[in-house]
C-alpha cells in the first residue's frame, strides 16, 4: 500500500500540450504512470503523446474516468486551473504550478474546504508511490519501492533526502512534496496523518522549513497519536529574520517560524532531530533498526 | 516587494482611508515649500525608507515653522539610519514626507494580513498604538482582536464594530470606523497585498480616526496584474547585486560570510547554508538559480557570487534529478573559463550522466573540487575558504 497515489490512479494533465506538460507528461508515463488524457482550451478532439486532448476538465473527466489532475499551467491560469478540477470532482488534483498570487489561493482554499478534492501544492515537486506512480516533476529514478514515508516543503531538498534513503537501501511507500507557499493544500498534518494511518507506512520522514507554524502543529499530533519512528529536518537554521528565502511560506516574521522553535517542538514530541541535512539517511537507518 | 510610507498613505487616500495631508521632498527646499503650503502650526518631518523604527533613530521630527522643517530636512536628508530592521549596515535617507501635525488623542494598532493558519485575510488591532504588534503578541497576547475574513463575502459591518468596540471606541467614533476598516480591506484585497499595517491609527481631538502611519507590502507574485504598483519599487533601498540578480531570475540574498552557494531549489539552498555553518563556515549567499540550473543560469549566478568581495571560495550544490549533469558540467566550465575565475570552486551535483559530468569538470584543468556529497562539499569548501585568506 502507498498514500494517496498507486497503480489505480488515473492521470489528466492540465496544461497538457505545453512545454512543461508536455516534458513531465512523458517522464511520467515512462515511469508507468497511467496519464489518460490531457486538458488544453482550445485543442480538444486532437492527440497528445498518444492520448485524448480535451477542452475542459469536466468532459476529460468523464470520457477517461480519470481520478486525479496534475497542473503545470503558468501562474496566472494555475488558480482557475484548480478550481476547474475541483468543479469536475476529481478527488485529488496536484498543482506544481510556482507563483501563484496568494489572495489567488485565498479564494480557492476557500471552495476546497466546501467540497471532496483534496489539492497537493501548488509549488511543489508532487507525489510518488515508487513503483507504482508518480505525478510531478521528482526524477523516478533515485526512489525505491519501501516502507517510509517522506513529507517535505521543498523539491531539491527531499530529493537529496529520498537519495540518501534510497543509497542505503531504504525504500518509500509515498513522497509526497507539499509545496513551499503560505497556503498549500495539503498540510504536514494532513500527510502525517495518512502515513500514521497507513499499514505499509512504517517510518515517516519530515522535512520543514522556516516560517509558520505547520511543523509545530503536526508535531503535536506525532507526539499524541504516531508510534512510529518519526524522523525531522528544518531547512533555514542560519536564515536571517524577515528575508524571504526564496519559497514565499519561508519567512522569519516577527520573531515566528524559526528553525529553533520548530525543531524544539519537535524533539518534544519525541521525532528524531536532524542537524544536518547529510544525515537524513543514517538517521532513519538506526532508527529502522532500533525499530526492528 | 515594500513601498514608502507617502506612497502607501497615496495609495489608501484613493480608496477612502483618512491620512494626514501631506506631501513628499526630496531636498530641503521641497520641505519648506511643502510646509508653508500645509499651513498648519506644526508640521511632521519623516524620513522614508523601507523600515521601521525612524522614530527613536532620529529620522522623524516636528517642525514648528517651515523654515525649522528645512533645517530638520536638510539634517535627515543623506542621514544613514540605523534601526533594529535596517541592520548595522542602515539605509541612507533620499526622501522626506512633511505632514500636518495632528491633536492626537489616542493610539491604536491596525493590520490587515492573509493569516496562513486560516487560509483567509484577518483584520487585527489592538488599543496599544505605536508598539510593535509582535511586542504585543508576546506580553498580552489578549489584546489582541483579531476578525477572519470571508473572501468571497469581504469584511463585513458587523466584523468592523466588533473590533472598534473591543478597542474601546466613543460610539460616534466607532460609527466611521466602519468605513475606515472596509476602505482599508478593500485596498488589500485590489492591490494584492500582503500586509498593510496602520500603526498607528489615531484618534484626534475633533473624534476623527486618521492612518499616522501607514506600511504596504505586495505580494511579489501578484506584482504582473499591478503595473501601476511595479513603478514604485525604490532600487535605493535594495541591495544592488539582488538587483542584478532578478533580473536573471534568480533569487539571490546577500548574507555575511565568506563561502558563496549556488543551489537549485530554496529548501536545498538554505539547507546548504545551514550545513556550511555546522561545518564551521558561514555562507556568504543564500542563491537559487531554480530548478533547470540552465548553463546560462549557471554562468549568471557566478558573476553575481563573485562580485561579492567577501566571498573566498564557491560551493555549487545542485540536485539535478532529470537534468543533465554532463550540460551543468559544460556550463560551469565554460563560465569559470570565460570569467577567469580566481577562488576555488567546490562542486556537488546529482542527476543524470553525473560521472561525465565529474569527468568534465576533472579534465578542464581549473583546479574544481569535485565533492562525493553535500557533507563532503561542504567540509571541503569550508576548508578552502579558510585557507584562501
Amino acid at each position: 500500500m502507498s498514500i494517496l497515489v498507486d497503480q489505480h490512479t488515473r492521470v489528466l494533465v492540465q496544461g497538457f500540450t505545453g512545454r512543461e506538460g508536455t516534458f513531465h507528461a512523458t517522464q511520467m508515463i515512462a515511469y508507468g504512470t497511467e496519464v489518460v488524457g490531457g486538458v488544453t482550451p482550445g485543442k480538444g478532439g486532437t492527440t497528445h503523446l498518444d492520448r485524448p486532448v480535451f477542452n475542459t476538465v469536466n468532459e476529460a473527466a468523464r470520457a477517461t474516468g480519470a481520478n486525479a489532475a496534475v497542473i503545470f499551467v503558468p501562474p496566472p491560469f494555475a488558480a482557475d486551473a484548480i478550481l476547474e478540477a475541483a468543479d469536475a470532482a476529481l478527488p485529488l488534483v496536484i498543482c506544481i504550478t510556482e507563483g501563484i498570487p496568494a489572495l489567488d489561493m485565498v479564494r480557492v482554499a476557500s471552495v476546497l474546504r466546501a467540497g471532496p478534492t483534496r489539492l497537493i501544492g501548488p509549488n511543489c515537486p508532487g507525489i510518488i508511490s515508487p513503483g507504482k506512480c508518480k505525478i510531478g516533476i521528482m526524477p523516478g529514478s533515485i526512489h525505491k519501492q519501501g516502507h517510509v514515508g517522506v513529507v517535505s516543503r521543498s523539491g531539491t531538498l527531499t530529493y537529496e533526502a529520498v537519495d540518501q534513503l534510497t543509497r542505503l537501501g531504504i525504500g518509500q511507500s509515498t513522497c509526497i512534496g507539499i509545496g513551499g507557499d503560505p497556503i498549500i493544500g495539503t498540510s504536514f498534518l494532513d500527510a502525517i496523518t495518512m502515513f500514521g494511518n497507513d499499514p505499509d507506512t512504517h517510518a515517516i520522514v519530515m522535512i520543514g522549513e522556516i516560517g509558520g507554524n505547520a511543523e509545530e502543529i503536526a508535531a503535536e499530533y506525532i507526539r499524541a497519536h504516531v508510534k512510529k519512528p518519526v524522523v525531522g529536518f528544518v531547512a533555514g537554521q542560519t536564515a536571517p529574520p524577515g528575508r524571504r528565502m526564496g519559497h514565499a511560506g519561508a519567512i522569519i516574521s516577527g520573531g515566528a517560524g524559526t528553525a529553533k522553535d520548530k525543531y524544539a517542538a519537535m524533539a518534544a514530541a519525541g521525532i528524531l532531530c536532524v542537524q544536518s541535512p547529510a544525515d537524513i539517511g543514517a538517521t532513519m537507518a538506526k532508527a529502522l533498526g532500533a525499530a526492528r | 516587494m515594500k513601498i514608502h510610507e507617502y506612497q502607501a498613505k497615496a495609495i489608501l487616500a484613493r480608496y477612502g482611508v483618512p491620512t494626514p495631508r501631506g506631501e513628499v521632498a526630496f531636498t530641503k527646499d521641497e520641505a519648506r515649500a511643502a510646509a508653508v503650503r500645509l499651513g498648519t502650526p506644526v508640521v511632521v518631518v519623516k524620513a522614508q525608507i523601507h523600515a521601521g523604527g525612524r522614530g527613536k533613530a532620529g529620522g522623524v521630527k516636528l517642525a514648528r515653522s517651515a523654515d525649522e522643517a528645512a533645517e530638520h530636512a536638510s539634517r535627515i536628508l543623506g542621514m544613514k539610519l540605523v534601526t533594529p530592521q535596517t541592520g548595522a549596515e542602515g539605509r541612507i535617507v533620499h526622501r522626506l514626507l512633511v505632514e500636518e501635525g495632528l491633536d492626537i488623542k489616542r493610539e491604536l494598532y491596525l493590520s490587515v494580513l492573509v493569516d496562513r493558519a486560516v487560509e483567509a485575510p484577518v483584520l487585527m488591532a489592538s488599543a496599544s498604538g505605536g508598539m510593535e504588534i509582535e511586542e504585543v503578541a508576546r506580553e498580552n497576547p489578549a489584546a489582541i482582536l483579531r476578525e477572519t475574513i470571508h473572501p468571497a463575502v469581504g469584511l463585513q459591518p458587523y466584523q468592523a464594530r466588533k473590533i472598534a468596540f473591543g478597542l474601546g471606541l466613543a460610539p460616534e467614533v466607532a460609527g466611521a470606523s466602519v468605513a475606515f476598516f472596509q476602505s482599508l480591506y478593500r485596498a488589500f484585497m485590489e492591490t494584492d497585498a500582503s500586509l498593510v499595517e496602520i500603526n498607528p491609527l489615531v484618534v484626534t481631538g475633533e473624534g476623527k480616526l486618521v492612518a499616522l502611519d501607514a506600511k504596504m507590502t505586495f505580494d511579489d507574485n501578484a506584482l504582473y496584474r499591478h503595473k501601476e504598483l511595479r513603478e514604485l519599487r525604490d532600487l535605493d533601498e535594495e541591495d544592488p547585486l539582488e538587483i542584478e540578480a532578478s533580473k536573471f531570475g534568480l533569487n539571490y540574498i546577500k548574507l555575511e560570510g565568506s563561502v558563496a552557494c549556488m543551489v537549485n531549489g530554496a529548501g536545498l539552498a538554505m539547507s546548504t547554508m545551514d550545513i556550511i555553518k555546522l561545518s564551521g563556515g558561514s555562507p556568504a549567499n543564500f542563491l537559487d538559480v531554480g530548478g533547470g540550473a540552465s548553463a546560462e543560469q549557471v554562468k549568471n549566478a557566478f558573476k553575481i557570487l563573485l562580485s561579492d568581495k567577501n566571498v573566498r571560495a564557491v560551493f555549487i550544490n545542485i540536485f539535478g534529478g532529470i537534468l543533465r549533469c554532463d550540460v551543468l558540467a559544460t556550463g560551469v566550465v565554460n563560465a569559470a573559463k570565460e570569467l577567469q575565475i580566481k577562488v576555488p570552486v567546490v562542486v556537488r551535483m546529482e542527476g543524470t550522466n553525473v560521472d561525465q559530468g565529474k569527468q568534465i569538470l576533472r579534465d578542464s584543468g581549473l583546479g574544481f573540487t569535485v565533492a562525493a556529497g553535500m557533507k563532503d562539499g561542504a567540509e571541503k569548501v569550508v576548508a578552502l575558504a579558510g585557507s584562501s585568506r
